[in-house]
């Protein structure tokens, strides 16, 4: 059988990882650098008889999807940086509704209008913090298009395993560029298919109890279950309720449900982790300039390691700490102020030996700029 | 059935103030859809934030509670989804027109099917009497201690500018009107706005001195009438009830239908 070989985008690998996971509803408005996604779902979407609704705006893109999602069809929007920030209120209500769904930010540089045409990764705190209110979330990356695909069909995994919105942190420079990528065979990557209840018609229905194995099973807006979905802390049933104890047990349902299985979530990759004893902790475009380094010096004897986080929200705390206890000193790459060395330092034993280095001028790092400051580290000079 | 039978009686005594119109815009709604025949398990009703919004909490349907102003945003994705559900989106008149306008414009613009149910009690009850954008000039609220000086929107007008192809007023004082219209709007293949002026004894009318619910719903009879009445050329205040537009225009979910069509050829 002919392996199916595409020379694509980036944005484009992610339309093609979304169709294969079964996504059928896309809503979403035009936005620098993530507009491919919409343009290509507009096209693509109908084909199969999905939906494609370019919306009024990115809040109304999100609403839409989460109601389609109700509706029992998997669901995803695309947007960047000032369309992630309208969207954060519709966030917290998918969150505390529980309603799966995918939400791929291909960030560019911020804050504002920022850099719309270049690359940064300045919103892996916004889309940990930006909704308000105390909660959990799962937000994927990836630096390659075989990677891209694969995390976007894990978006919607965790999605429906977790009932829960996802977001896809992709950036300006994996989104944009182009090389190979082989899709894989229908069937090569399991899928989540949407739980649903097995409760029979004129029985009570729970929409709101999580079984013993902690997931919810859902009933499709349409079918005999009428249940209510609401933004208020609500009981079993989806009736408001600001009981105490109803109120305690929803909040710590809504975080322990992911946290209490971050190392289901955690995806990464180690390159030549095992005898390093310099790491780089990098993800997405700047993983490709910390893998190209650790390659170069490999080559040249230098025990230089990559640990390239996939998962960044649940931060991998466990996998983060022991690979820094196991080498001399850590440095974290990334094209922000330090986002992810925040998290590495507070994962860290040792928080003292963890050093940034970054870009923050919206060109992408290179492998040479991370040299530079390893030399510094080191006192080498540069 | 009996209007019980639509209801999550589970969830009552429902929270709305003593007098309030809305309970009644609730039960025309009830009796439009029991005479409709409809099948609870085909109907999603899908409210913002506010007073209005509780409504969807007491009716055995599909229901969602979401946001502050994109009821119309999230029942898109359900209607779009699953094109056979009726939605009915009941909203205030800050939800619809103040934080949700952008929304409501362009839900009209797709004429997509679903029923919009503006319920108008001019104020924002929930927040404790804020003047809204259907408050209008001169009325009283907590932010317009000296009296407001924003002019308000003209539903009617408005939904018709933006293409809604159902557009239709009336009060919660013409019961049987209300019911009827509500019906007409489900029935209406595109996007139907219901506008109800609803009273708010507990802060518009306390503010604005136009005294209780019985008060209230006493000039809804004296101050409208229906749409061609001989009384409004004498007495232009007066606020016309009935259908101002009903027209056949091709809806957008069946648009889309013939879009995929198209997409399958082509392909």
């Amino acid at each position: 059988m002919n392996k199916n070989i595409k020379f694509i985008q980036g944005n484009e690998v992610c339309v093609e990882a979304a169709l294969y996971a079964g996504l059928e509803f896309f809503a979403g408005y035009p936005i620098t650098p993530s507009t491919e996604i919409a343009e290509q779902m507009a096209s693509r979407l109908p084909r199969i008889g999905g939906k494609f609704l370019q919306m009024e705006d990115e809040i109304s893109s999100l609403c839409a999807i989460t109601g389609a999602s109700l509706t029992g069809h998997k669901a995803m929007t695309a947007t960047s940086g000032p369309g992630f920030s309208l969207m954060q209120e519709a966030l917290g209500y998918a969150v505390m509704a529980e309603i799966p769904c995918v939400i791929v930010n291909v960030m560019r540089g911020g804050p504002s209008t920022g850099l719309p045409t270049h690359a940064g990764q300045g919103d892996v705190n916004q889309a940990r913090y930006g909704t308000h209110g105390d909660h959990a979330i799962i937000a994927l990356t990836a630096s390659n298009h075989q990677d891209i695909f694969r995390m976007t069909v894990e978006a919607f995994n965790f999605a429906e395993t977790y009932r829960t919105p996802v977001i896809l942190l992709l950036d300006e420079a994996t989104g944009h560029l182009r090389e190979k990528i082989e899709i894989p065979e229908p069937g090569n990557i399991p899928l989540v298919k949407r739980l649903r209840t097995s409760v029979k018609s004129g029985i009570d229905y729970h929409p709101y109890l999580p079984r013993e194995d902690g997931r919810l099973p859902m009933s499709d807006f349409g079918d005999e279950h009428r249940y209510n979905v609401t933004g208020l802390y609500h009981d079993m049933w989806g009736f408001p309720s600001d009981n105490p104890k109803i109120v305690y047990g929803l909040i710590r349902h809504l975080v322990d449900k992911i946290e209490n299985n971050s190392h289901q979530i955690a995806r990464f990759r180690k390159h030549h982790v095992k005898d390093a004893d310099v790491l780089l902790i990098s993800y997405g475009a700047s993983a490709r300039s910390a893998l190209h380094l650790v390659e170069n010096r490999r080559s040249r004897g230098e025990k230089l390691g990559l640990l390239e986080l996939q998962t960044l929200w649940p931060f991998p705390v466990d996998i983060v700490r022991e690979a820094c206890n196991n080498v001399k000193f850590t440095v974290v790459v990334e094209m922000n102020m330090g986002q992810v060395l925040q998290q590495v330092r507070l994962a860290a034993d040792m928080p003292e030996k963890i050093f940034l280095a970054n870009r923050i001028d919206g060109e992408l790092i290179t492998p040479t700029d991370i040299r530079n400051i390893l030399r510094v580290i080191q006192g080498k000079g540069v | 059935m009996a209007v019980k039978d639509y209801i999550r009686q589970r969830f009552f005594p429902h929270m709305w103030c003593a007098g309030c119109g809305h309970g009644i815009i609730l039960n025309a709604l009830l009796r439009a859809v029991d005479n409709l025949g409809l099948n609870k398990k085909n109907i999603v009703m899908v409210s913002g934030i506010g007073c209005s919004a509780r409504i969807s909490g007491y009716v055995d349907f599909h229901s969602m509670h979401t946001i502050h102003g994109r009821a119309l945003a999230y029942a898109t994705g359900v209607k779009m989804s699953k094109p056979e559900l009726n939605v009915i989106v009941p909203m205030g008149d800050g939800d619809a027109l103040a934080i949700g306008g952008n929304h409501f414009i362009h839900a009209a613009r797709r004429n997509i099917e679903m029923t919009a149910i503006v319920m108008n009690n001019r104020i924002y009850g929930m927040t404790g009497g804020q003047f809204s954008p259907l408050s209008g000039y001169g009325s009283m609220g907590t932010t317009a201690p000296y009296g407001n000086i924003d002019h308000n929107f003209d539903v009617v007008d408005l939904s018709v500018a933006a293409g809604a192809t159902f557009v239709a007023r009336t009060t919660t004082y013409h019961v049987h009107e209300l019911s009827d219209l509500i019906e007409q709007a489900i029935v209406h293949k595109g996007f139907s706005v219901l506008e109800v002026l609803s009273q708010c004894p507990t802060h518009f009318g306390r503010r604005n001195k136009v005294g209780d619910a019985v008060d209230m719903l006493k000039v809804y009879k004296k101050r409208t009438v229906r749409i061609g009445s001989e009384k409004k050329q004498t007495d232009p205040d007066l606020i016309e009830r009935g259908v101002f537009v009903k027209k056949d225009l091709p809806e957008y979910c069946r648009e889309y239908d013939q879009l995929i069509l198209k997409a399958r050829q082509n392909r």
